[in-house]
């Protein structure tokens, strides 16, 4: 799935990192708890959040993952997207609850993939 | 491509969250430009990150010195904090002192130590009550959990 059709399903804005919406992505994860991101997420490209801090980004760089998506219509401050622009991500933000938005992308065929360490 | 050996020196400010994590992310710029396998690279900066992340928590920051060699990245975390009273207790994966506004910015689930011991290869932690805490981690460039 590209990042432009995560934005569609979602019905997002993209708020940072247009040129990247053309990469491909085969799994996403979702969650306000960043060390559960860092310790259990494995070659995800893509996170869904509720939590708005540079924290955030920073997460989604040390995995390697090239999209975040805000949920229930959080709009992330300037200093956050400047952060994610400088790290060349993706950020899109969506009206979509948390659980609505992770299950119309895992409906599509974006799944979670596989957790480290297994 | 050859490694040439490098020495990085990072100061963690501890005045406040917001920056938690820049050395972590300059680390990882320096490592992919040497040419790192970028699961090295990963397992070093989230390694280096969750223990900055500690330091700005619980001991007002710290440095971090890292030394990277064409065979290895070893990082060291030095802080002059409050100390680890129970380092084994510490390391229980969900153990946490850390308070309820760190867990509203989406850390302090107990995770930070299990985590830097789960993506290095070695780790080591000296730590003295009212003195402070040194973390020394070890990231092979070549491991079994590379594959991770």
């Amino acid at each position: 799935m590209t990042i432009r059709k995560i934005a569609e399903l979602l019905d997002a804005e993209v708020l940072c990192g247009e040129e990247g919406v053309d990469r491909e992505v085969k799994s996403a994860c979702g969650s306000d708890m960043m060390s559960d991101v860092l310790a259990f997420v494995k070659d995800q490209a893509v996170l869904l959040t509720g939590l708005l801090n540079p924290q955030v980004i920073r997460t989604a760089v040390m995995m390697d993952m090239q999209c975040v998506v805000f949920v229930r219509a959080k709009v992330p401050g300037e200093d956050v997207l400047a952060l994610a622009r400088s790290c060349h991500l993706t950020v899109l933000a969506s009206k979509e609850r948390m659980y609505t938005a992770c299950g119309k992308l895992y409906e599509q065929g974006l799944k979670g993939g596989e957790l480290i360490g297994d | 491509m050859e490694i040439k050996p490098l020495v990085l020196h990072y100061e963690v400010s501890g005045d406040n969250f917001t920056g938690a994590g820049e050395a972590s992310v300059a680390m990882k710029r320096e490592l992919r430009q040497m040419g790192f396998d970028a699961n090295v690279i990963r397992r070093a900066a989230i390694a280096m990150y969750e223990g900055e992340i500690n330091m700005v928590i619980h001991a007002e920051g710290g440095v971090a010195d890292v030394n990277v060699l064409p065979d290895r990245i070893e990082i060291v975390l030095t802080d002059e904090g409050p100390g680890i009273a129970d380092v084994e207790q510490a390391m229980q994966a969900g153990f946490s002192t850390a308070p309820d506004n760190i867990r509203a910015l989406g850390f302090g689930a107990g995770m930070g130590l299990p985590n830097m011991k789960r993506y290095s290869d070695e780790m080591k932690i000296e730590t003295e009550i009212g003195r402070g805490t040194t973390v020394r981690m070890t990231v092979l460039a070549d491991s079994p959990k590379n594959s991770f």
